[in-house]
C-alpha cells in the first residue's frame, strides 16, 4: 500500500511542474512581480500543496506556487496547474464519500528572510470536497499574518459553501482553480476617543455658553427692579417688613 | 373620567422599580460567608481565663480572629498576595500577637483584643529563620528575631530595635533556632550539615558574643537542627538521629565546651516503625522560664511516646507534661479519641477522654491545637482545635461535643456549576406519568385522574400548612434546608451550587441559604491539580438521577482521573469511569446522550485517541453515525499551536486544521468559546431606519487573547483572534498596541469585550468587539461554520476604565430576552454590574436622528463608575476570582455567585425584574380598587335599571 501513494504522487507531480511553467492561471492583489528594486523585498515563492482522499489520509502534492512579497505592502499572487484527470475523478470520489479537501502552507517569515527556512511546519485548512465540486473549483484563500509578518494561518472557502449535491460536468468545470486570494495582516484596535471628545465637548459648551452667560439676573429684569427700588425710597420710611412683601410680590 | 387615569397610574408604578438595594432588602436574597483559608498557626487567647478568642494565621496571608463559642469570625486582616504577605511566624504573648510577614520584611504586633496593629517595624533584609520571645526576670520584653546572617533584638511596647548582630561564619553555618531561657543570654543554635553545631550566645543588654560560648560541637549526623532538635528542661538540647535510632542531649547553657551525650532508643526498649522518621514535641508554656522537661517522641505514624528528662540531663524516664494531649487512631478510621496526660505522672488524666467521630466524607486530622485550663474545682478541663486535611477546622469541647466548624477548603474555590433541585415527590409523580409508555385509554384516565387527586391534597395539606404557619409570630417560623426537604420552588429560584475546591473538596450548598448540605473529600489529589466540572445529565430526566462528572488532571503528568457523582446529594455514582493510562489534552461534552440522557463526554488523551464516556454501545454507534460531523480543537500555548481534529468512525482522530501563533512575538494567554447554555433570542439589531443589522452567531467562535513577548511599554501589544473552531478560519484579527495584560474577557452572542493595560496612558481600557453579518443573513435556518464563506462586519470600540478589575463574567438568562450586563469584580471586593448598553461600538460619536431612535448612548471615553451599580452594597468579596451566573426559572432574574476568598451569592435583574411584582406591591389598594369598581358597576347598574323602569312608566 505504502509504495502505491509514493508512486502515484509522483505521477501526479510531473504534470504538475509541466504545466506550471506553461500556465499562469492566476490572480493578484497589491504589486506585480518584478519591480525587482529592493532585493530585500523581493519575492520569493512558497508551495500551496493539497491534498484529498478518499481515505482521508493525508497526502500533499503541489498545487501551485504563491508569490510573496514583503515589506510595506505586502503582496501575494499564486500560479497553479490544472487538475489533471486523474485528480479531478479522485476529487469526485472525495467529495461523494463528503471527504475533506486540505490545502497547507509551509510557515514563512515575509519580512525576516533569514529565518524563513529555519521555521518548520505547516499551516492547514480545508473545505468540505463536495462544496469545491459544487463551486466548480471556484475558492478563496486568506492568508493571516501576525503584526511582525510572520505567517500564522490559512483559510480556504468555496463560494457558494454549501453542498446541494448538484452534478458537475467535470471535463468543463473542474479544470482550473478560480481563486481569489487575499492576504491580511491584524488591524490596530481602535484606542479611547479622547480628543475628539474633548473637542466636541468645547464646541457644545461655546454653542451653549455663550448666550445663556450674557445675561445676568440684574440685566433681564432691570425694568422690574428699577421701578421698584424707586418706589421703596419714594414712600420712605416704611417699616422693612412691608417692603421685603413688596419686593417678593414684584418677582 | 379620573378611573382610566388612576388605573392608568396603578398600572405605570409596576414598571417602576429601583436599581439598587433597598436597606429592607439586604441579605434577603443574598448572603455571604467569609473564609480565611488553611491554618498554618493557631493560638487559644490565655491571657484571660473566660476569653473565647481564637487566633489564627493562614497561607492565604491573612491573620484572623474566631470566636471560639460559635466559630464566627471576629476579625480579619487580608494581606497581600503572594510571598509578599506570607506570614512566617504568629506567636502571642498576653494581649500582642507578633508576627513576621514577607520572608522577614517586616515585624507586626497586633492588640489581640480590638484587632489594631500596634506597631510596624522594617526588618532588615535577609531570609526569616526563627522568631521568640526573650524575657528577664520573669517579664517579656523584647523579641529575637533570627535572620539568615543576623539576629536583631526588638522592644515588645513599640517595635524599636534594641540590637543588631551580624552573625560569624553565616556563609558556611545554617542558623536555624534562636532559645531564649529566661535568663541574660539569648542563643543562637546553626548547624553546618553533617558536619558540627554551632552555639553562639548573646548578651541580652547590648548584643555582645558573651563568655566567648562559641564554640562548635561535633555532629556529623546533624543535618537540620530545625526538623531533629528541641530544646527541653534546663537549656538541654535534644536532637533524634534517624540514621542510628539515637537521641542526642547536650547542655547548652555549659561553661566549658559540652559534648552530645548519645542514648540509644533501643536502651529505652523503643522501636521505630520502618522507614519513619521520628519526631521529637516540647512545649515551653511560658518565654520567661524554661521548657518543661517533659516531650513527646513520634516513632510512627500512630505511635508515640511522652518521655522526660531526669535532672541530670542525661537520663530519661517515662512521663508526661503537666498538660499535654495524645492521640491514637482507632481501626477503622471511624473516630478519632484524644487523651490529656498528667505531666507528673505520666498517667492518662481520669475523664479527659474526648472521642469524636470523623467525618467519612472529610479529611483526616492533621493537626491538633489544645487549650487546657483548669475549672473551679481544680480539675482540668480543656478544648481542641482539630485541623483535618481537608483545610476544616473543628472545634470539639469535653465530653466529645463538635462546638462548630469551618470548611476552609472553600476559602479557594476552583469552579463551580449550579444544579437545579429535584422536583417533590408529587411533581414527579406527575412527570413519572408522561415519561411512560401509554397502556391504554382507561388505564391512563385512571393514572391521570390519580396523579390529579394526588396533587389536590398537596395543595391542600400545603394550604392548611400556609394557615398554621401564619398563626405562629413571625420569628418562629423557620425554613430548615435539610438535603431530604430539597426541592425546586415555583421559580427555579433556589440551586444547588456544586463548589470544587483546589483542596480536592467538594461541596454542595444550597444557592438560597447558603448552608453547606454535602460534601465529598477526594483524596490523594495532587496540590498542583487541575479540575474541570462538568454536567452530564440535569434534574429534567427523572427516574435517573442527575450526574456531575469532575476531570481531575495533574497539571505536570497530564494524567487524569474522573469522579463521578450526584450533585444533589454528593453521592459518589455506582457507574464506573474510564480507566485512562494517558495524559488528557482535551475534553468536550457532546449534545448527544445515551439511553439513560447522559450527554457524552469524550476525553482525547496524547495520542488523539478518543475515549467516549459513558461508552455504551448505543453511544458507540452514535458516534460512529455522526463521527464526520464532530470536529474538536486542542491549544498548545506553549507552541502557539491551535489545531483542529476531526473524529472518525473507528474513534480516532484526524488533523483538519492548523494555526500556529509563533512564540518568538506572542504567546497565547487564554481562550474562551461561549457557554453552551447561552441563548439568543433576538437574531438581529433593529437600527434607526428600521432595518434590521443581523448578528454573527457562530456557537464555534473561539476568542483568543495573546500578548506579545516584548515586554517594552511602547511595543508590547495584546492581540485578539477570532477563530472559528471547527474551520480554524481567522475571522478576525487585532493588535491593541501599547498594552499589556492580565487580560480579562467575556465571550458572548456575537461580542467579545476585553480589558488591558495600556502602557502609555497607564490606564486600564475596556474594548468591544462586535460581528455582524450584515443586514441579510446568509442561511437564517441554520448556521454551519462549513458553510459561511463571508467574513463578518467587525465593529470595536475602545474605552477608559478607572478601575483595575479582576475578574469578568457576563449575565445569563434563561431565554436571552434580558438585556446583558457584564459583572466585574474589582480588586476593591466589589462588584460592579455594568450594563452592556455602555459597551457597544455602536455608540455613536455625533447623535443622529436615527441613533436616538435606536437609544444608542452617544460615546463618550471614560465608562462610568456608579456606586449604585454595585450589587454586594458592602458585602465585599474579598480576593474574588470568579464569577458564576447561572439562569433562574424567571427571564428577569440571573443568579450570580462571585467567589474567591469569600463566597457571595445574590440575584441580579439587568432589566429590572419585569415579570414580577415588586416586594411592596400595595395588594391591598388594587384589590380594593378592583372590588370597589365592582360593586360600583353593580350599584350603577342597578340604579339604571330602576331609572329606566321610572322612564318607563312614566
Amino acid at each position: 500500500m505504502a509504495s502505491v501513494p509514493r508512486s502515484f504522487l509522483l505521477l501526479s507531480i510531473i504534470p504538475t511542474i509541466l504545466i506550471l511553467c506553461a500556465d499562469f492561471a492566476c490572480c493578484n492583489t497589491g504589486r506585480k512581480t518584478g519591480d525587482g528594486l529592493d532585493t530585500d523585498f523581493s519575492g520569493f515563492s512558497v508551495p500551496l500543496e493539497h491534498s484529498f482522499e478518499v481515505d482521508d489520509v493525508s497526502r500533499f502534492r503541489m498545487r501551485g506556487a504563491l508569490q510573496l512579497r514583503g515589506g510595506r505592502e505586502t503582496s501575494v499572487s499564486l500560479s497553479q496547474s490544472q487538475l489533471s484527470e486523474e485528480d479531478r475523478k479522485t476529487l469526485k470520489e472525495v467529495a461523494a464519500v463528503d471527504g475533506l479537501y486540505k490545502i497547507r502552507v509551509p510557515r514563512v517569515s515575509l519580512t525576516d528572510r533569514q529565518t524563513e527556512r529555519q521555521m518548520d511546519g505547516y499551516l492547514t485548512a480545508f473545505v468540505r470536497a463536495c462544496s469545491l465540486v459544487e463551486s466548480h473549483l471556484s475558492d478563496v484563500i486568506t492568508l493571516h499574518t501576525d503584526v511582525s509578518g510572520y505567517l500564522i494561518g490559512v483559510s480556504i472557502v468555496t463560494i457558494p459553501g454549501a453542498c446541494r449535491g448538484t452534478e458537475v460536468e467535470d471535463e468543463v468545470d473542474l479544470e482550473a482553480f478560480n481563486t481569489t486570494l487575499t492576504i491580511i495582516a491584524p488591524t490596530n484596535a481602535p484606542q479611547p476617543e479622547t480628543a475628539l471628545f474633548i473637542e466636541r465637548m468645547d464646541i457644545e459648551h461655546e454653542k451653549r455658553g455663550k448666550p445663556q452667560e450674557q445675561k445676568s439676573f440684574f440685566a433681564k429684569y432691570w425694568m422690574y427692579i428699577v421701578p421698584l427700588v424707586l418706589f421703596l425710597m419714594m414712600s420712605g420710611a416704611q417699616d422693612q417688613s412691608g417692603g421685603g412683601a413688596a419686593n417678593g410680590g414684584g418677582r | 373620567m379620573s378611573k382610566p387615569t388612576s388605573l392608568f397610574v396603578i398600572f405605570f408604578s409596576l414598571f417602576i422599580m429601583s436599581e439598587a438595594v433597598f436597606e429592607d432588602q439586604v441579605g434577603k436574597f443574598d448572603w455571604r460567608q467569609q473564609y480565611v483559608g488553611k491554618t498554618l498557626f493557631a493560638h487559644f487567647d490565655s491571657h484571660s481565663q473566660s476569653s473565647n478568642k481564637l487566633f489564627l494565621a493562614t497561607d492565604k496571608n491573612i491573620f484572623a480572629s474566631f470566636n471560639s463559642r460559635t466559630g464566627d469570625l471576629l476579625w480579619r486582616h487580608v494581606d497581600k498576595v503572594g510571598p509578599e504577605g506570607t506570614i512566617d511566624i504568629l506567636v502571642l504573648h498576653g494581649q500582642d500577637a507578633l508576627m513576621v510577614v514577607g520572608g522577614g520584611r517586616l515585624l507586626r504586633s497586633w492588640d489581640t483584643n480590638m484587632g489594631g496593629l500596634n506597631w510596624e517595624a522594617v526588618l532588615d533584609t535577609g531570609s526569616f529563620q526563627a522568631a521568640c520571645f526573650v524575657a528577664i526576670q520573669d517579664t517579656v520584653k523584647h523579641v529575637a528575631v533570627l535572620k539568615k546572617a543576623a539576629i536583631s533584638l526588638h522592644y515588645l511596647t513599640n517595635g524599636h530595635q534594641k540590637w543588631v548582630e551580624n552573625l560569624p561564619d553565616s556563609d558556611t553555618v545554617q542558623y536555624q533556632a534562636v532559645y531564649s531561657g529566661g535568663e541574660v543570654e539569648v542563643y543562637v543554635l546553626g548547624v553546618v550539615p553533617n558536619s558540627h553545631l554551632t552555639i553562639i550566645a548573646y548578651s541580652l543588654e547590648d548584643g555582645e558574643i558573651i563568655k566567648q560560648v562559641t564554640w562548635s560541637v561535633e555532629a556529623p549526623w546533624l543535618s537540620s537542627v530545625e526538623s531533629s532538635c528541641v530544646v527541653i528542661g534546663q537549656g538541654v538540647l535534644m536532637c533524634v538521629d534517624p540514621a542510628t535510632l539515637a537521641l542526642y542531649t547536650l547542655p547548652i547553657q555549659a561553661e566549658e565546651a559540652p559534648q552530645f551525650n548519645q542514648i540509644l532508643l533501643q536502651s529505652l526498649d523503643l522501636e521505630v516503625s520502618l522507614g519513619f522518621q521520628p519526631v521529637l514535641v516540647s512545649s515551653q508554656p511560658h518565654p520567661a522560664r524554661s521548657p518543661i522537661s517533659e516531650f513527646f517522641l513520634q516513632l510512627g505514624p500512630d505511635h508515640h511516646v511522652l518521655l522526660q528528662l531526669n535532672a541530670d540531663g542525661y537520663t530519661i524516664a517515662y512521663v508526661t507534661p503537666f498538660f499535654f494531649f495524645f492521640t491514637s487512631f482507632l481501626f477503622p478510621l471511624q473516630a478519632c479519641d484524644i487523651n490529656l496526660f498528667s505531666a507528673d505522672s505520666g498517667r492518662r488524666l481520669l475523664d479527659t477522654t474526648v472521642i469524636f467521630p470523623l467525618d467519612l466524607n472529610g479529611g483526616k486530622p492533621f493537626k491538633l491545637y489544645v487549650h487546657a485550663f483548669l475549672k473551679k474545682d481544680d480539675s482540668v478541663d480543656y478544648r481542641v482545635l482539630v485541623q483535618t486535611q481537608d483545610h476544616a477546622l473543628t472545634f470539639i469541647q469535653q465530653p466529645g461535643r463538635v462546638v462548630w466548624t469551618r470548611e476552609e477548603a472553600l476559602a479557594d474555590v476552583v469552579t463551580m456549576e449550579m444544579v437545579d433541585l429535584p422536583l417533590t415527590g408529587t411533581q414527579a409523580e406527575l412527570e413519572g406519568e408522561f415519561g411512560k409508555k401509554a397502556d391504554g385509554l382507561f388505564p391512563m384516565v385512571l393514572k391521570r385522574l390519580s396523579s390529579q387527586v394526588i396533587l389536590l391534597q398537596a395543595w391542600l395539606a400545603h394550604l392548611w400548612k400556609l394557615f398554621y404557619e401564619a398563626r405562629k409570630p413571625h420569628g418562629q417560623v423557620k425554613n430548615e434546608v435539610t438535603i431530604e426537604t430539597l426541592s425546586r420552588d415555583e421559580f427555579n429560584l433556589q440551586k444547588m451550587m456544586v463548589m470544587v475546591t483546589a483542596s480536592g473538596k467538594l461541596f454542595g450548598i444550597d444557592s438560597k441559604s447558603g448552608s453547606i448540605l454535602w460534601k465529598h473529600y477526594l483524596e490523594n489529589v495532587q496540590p498542583n491539580a487541575v479540575f474541570k466540572l462538568i454536567v452530564q445529565r440535569t434534574t429534567a430526566h427523572f427516574p435517573h438521577p442527575p450526574q456531575c462528572t469532575l476531570l481531575i488532571k495533574d497539571k505536570d503528568t497530564g494524567l487524569a482521573s474522573l469522579h463521578v457523582f450526584n450533585p444533589i446529594f454528593g453521592r459518589k455514582s455506582h457507574i464506573a469511569p474510564p480507566a485512562l493510562p494517558r495524559p488528557i489534552l482535551q475534553s468536550l461534552l457532546l449534545p448527544v446522550i445515551d439511553q439513560d440522557y447522559a450527554k457524552v463526554l469524550l476525553l482525547v488523551d496524547d495520542q488523539y485517541k478518543v475515549t467516549a464516556f459513558p461508552s455504551t454501545k448505543n453511544v458507540l454507534q452514535q458516534l460512529q453515525e455522526m463521527a464526520s460531523s464532530i470536529f474538536f480543537y486542542l491549544i498548545r500555548s506553549d507552541q502557539g499551536n491551535l489545531s483542529g481534529f476531526r473524529l472518525r468512525k473507528d474513534l480516532s482522530t484526524e488533523r483538519i486544521w492548523e494555526v500556529v501563533l509563533p512564540t518568538e512575538v506572542q504567546k497565547i494567554v487564554a481562550v474562551n468559546g461561549k457557554r453552551p447554555n447561552e441563548h439568543v433570542h433576538s437574531q438581529g439589531r433593529v437600527m434607526g431606519d428600521r432595518s434590521v443589522l443581523y448578528k454573527y452567531l457562530n456557537p464555534n467562535l473561539l476568542a483568543v487573547v495573546t500578548e506579545s513577548t516584548d515586554a517594552h511599554p511602547e511595543r508590547a501589544f495584546v492581540g485578539v483572534f477570532l477563530v472559528d473552531g471547527v474551520t480554524g478560519r481567522i475571522i478576525h484579527e487585532a493588535v491593541q498596541r501599547k498594552a499589556r495584560g492580565p487580560v480579562h474577557f467575556v465571550h458572548s452572542e456575537n461580542w467579545v469585550v476585553y480589558e488591558y493595560w495600556n502602557t502609555k496612558s497607564r490606564r486600564n481600557e475596556f474594548s468591544v468587539l462586535e460581528l455582524f453579518e450584515g443586514t441579510e443573513l446568509y442561511n437564517s435556518t441554520v448556521f454551519s461554520s462549513l458553510d459561511r464563506p463571508h467574513l463578518p462586519q467587525v465593529l470595536q470600540q475602545t474605552y477608559i476604565f478607572p478601575s483595575p478589575i479582576t475578574t469578568m463574567e457576563a449575565t445569563l438568562t434563561e431565554k436571552g430576552i434580558t438585556s446583558r450586563h457584564l459583572l466585574v469584580g474589582l480588586p476593591s471586593g466589589a462588584i460592579l454590574s455594568l450594563p452592556k448598553m455602555f459597551l457597544d461600538p455602536r455608540r455613536p460619536e455625533v447623535v443622529t436622528e436615527h441613533s436616538r431612535e435606536e437609544n444608542l448612548i452617544p460615546y463618550a471615553p471614560e465608562m462610568p463608575i456608579r456606586t449604585e451599580w454595585f450589587i454586594n452594597y458592602n458585602q465585599t468579596v474579598a480576593r474574588v476570582k470568579g464569577i458564576y451566573t447561572a439562569p433562574s426559572g424567571l427571564e428577569s432574574t440571573c443568579l450570580v455567585v462571585a467567589y474567591g476568598l469569600d463566597i457571595y451569592q445574590t440575584r441580579v435583574y439587568p432589566s429590572k425584574q419585569f415579570d414580577v411584582l415588586k416586594d411592596d406591591y400595595d395588594y391591598v389598594l388594587i384589590s380594593s380598587v378592583l372590588f370597589a369598581l365592582f360593586f360600583a358597576t353593580m350599584i350603577s347598574k342597578r340604579l339604571a335599571q330602576v331609572k329606566l323602569l321610572n322612564r318607563a312608566w312614566r
